[in-house]
């Protein structure tokens, strides 16, 4: 029997793990995209008296490996008295770590805005809340889709570290058929193959989102 | 104050840092009436028109909207922002660099803050919207995102925007400073047909021809201070002030 034979016939275990890494990420990036934007909502002066203390989470989320926040998360805050199970740190650390990320981002594209559009949104009698849900983030998020495409695939490899913390996604899967056999080469090659999968096709979605900032003149490309 | 004052302004006062932009303004703008403020540049006539919606805030004075205090409460404390919000929203304003929301078209440029700020339904929006894109030329444009006008188009819409809060009074900072000379020409047609209709506006304006034409009120501000103010017939014939009968030598043509 040829390793691809092993592997086929450990179809399962990818399968299942493919799954897991999707769920994970899935969830995790959505909070994290909820983060990113709650933050660059407080830093738009919503909330003043938290911006410094934001700021420096921020930075210093981004200035963390992601590696030490998630075993700070898994084996640290235990004897805080906070028990988190494997699966539950791993999405948390992600959706942290990657909402900081978001938030910078965000906060980076929220720059390059002219003051005139939020003027003009005050002058038409727009609160800050509904000026931010209505006029700002639906533009920054145009305006930001290359490095929100970018951002997402980041936070994809990211879910590869979480097999340190046992946790059963798509790395843990080849990990233990590569130990159970030992054909690591075969098994990282399917594991590769699948990240690639889904990056592409996150790429060709994005890419296709273009359309929308095309045709409002925000791609000058 | 009488019912029929739109806009009034009391001892406005207003320093960036050290230097005071503004010196004691008084202002009354009728309802119905059309007043440009002129002057030259650094002379604080765009500084007092974004005081009136409190786009600046002022150091001292009292601005009333219709009757309403803006930026105070009438208590005496600073107003909130959702308090503010109310105010402005009974003021329109037009900007130099027309300052349209780029991610939505001509229609939803239009309607966003009726239906968002002032909670009208998005039918009765759209249909005044429509009618108010007529009254501007630009109801072909309706479906059009603001990057592919041209800057008149975009400052036609921009007002149509500013009409669309149905508000007591237009402010116009300036509204064909940024404009191609050739696209000036439709969009003080607008503004003219607005003042025909019996619009409440007050303009910042360069266009001398134009604010002889349109206005019932002509003010003068030199160093933060109006010092002159007359119809526009006395003032572009016969200023009192030497400063004034100098701007508009210089201004000629």
């Amino acid at each position: 029997m040829s390793n691809w034979e092993i592997l086929w016939l450990e179809r399962a275990q990818f399968i299942d793990g493919f799954i897991s890494t999707l769920e994970i990420f899935g969830l995790s990036i959505s909070v994290a995209f909820v983060i990113g934007c709650g933050m660059l909502y407080m830093l738009e002066g919503a909330k003043p008296r938290l911006e410094v203390p934001l700021r420096i989470f921020v930075d210093s989320m981004r200035m963390l490996p992601f590696l030490i926040l998630v075993y700070l998360l898994y084996y640290g805050l235990p004897s805080f008295g906070i028990r988190l199970n494997a699966w539950w740190a791993g999405v948390g650390a992600l959706a942290v770590y990657h909402g900081c990320y978001f938030a910078e981002i965000f906060r980076g594209v929220r720059q390059t805005f002219s003051p005139g559009q939020v003027e003009a949104a005050r002058a038409c009698g727009f609160n800050t809340g509904k000026m931010f849900l209505r006029l700002i983030l639906p533009q920054i998020i145009m305006r930001a889709r290359p490095l929100i495409g970018n951002q997402l695939i980041y936070a994809l490899k990211d879910t590869a570290f979480l097999v340190i913390i046992t946790v059963r996604e798509l790395t843990a899967a080849a990990n233990s058929l590569s130990g159970t056999y030992f054909i690591p080469t075969e098994a990282f090659v399917v594991v590769i193959g699948c990240y690639w999968l889904v990056s592409m096709s996150m790429e060709l979605i994005i890419k296709q989102c273009g359309r929308f900032s095309a045709k409002r003149g925000f791609d000058n490309v | 104050m009488s019912e029929a004052t739109a806009v009034s302004i009391q001892n406005l006062s207003k320093s960036f840092d050290e230097i005071e932009v503004l010196r004691d303004v008084d202002l009354m703008v009728n309802k119905g009436e059309v007043v440009t403020i002129l002057g030259s540049s650094g002379s604080g006539k765009s500084t007092l028109l974004r005081c009136i919606n409190w786009l600046e805030q002022p150091d001292r004075g009292i601005i009333k909207i219709a009757g309403q205090r803006i930026g105070v409460t009438d208590g005496g404390k600073p107003m909130s922002m959702r308090e503010l919000a109310k105010v402005r929203a009974r003021t329109g304003m037009v900007f130099q660099s027309f300052n349209l929301w780029p991610h939505l078209n001509v229609l939803h440029n239009v309607t966003e803050a009726p239906i968002h700020v002032l909670g009208k339904s998005r039918s009765e929006a759209e249909a005044y919207a429509h009618e108010l894109l007529d009254k501007v030329g630009m109801s072909h444009k309706a479906k059009a995102y603001p990057n592919t006008l041209s800057g008149g188009q975009k400052q036609r819409v921009a007002i149509a925007r500013a009409l669309a809060m149905r508000p007591e009074v237009m402010l116009f900072d300036e509204p064909t400073s940024a404009l191609d000379p050739e696209l000036v020409g439709e969009v003080l047609a607008v503004i003219k047909a607005l003042s025909a209709e019996g619009y409440t506006m007050v303009i910042v304006t360069h266009e001398m021809t134009f604010a002889r034409a349109v206005s019932d009120q002509v003010v003068f501000l030199e160093k933060g201070r109006i010092i002159e103010r007359a119809d526009p017939e006395t003032f572009f014939t016969r200023p009192d002030t030497e400063r004034v009968r100098k701007f508009l030598e210089r201004n000629e043509g």
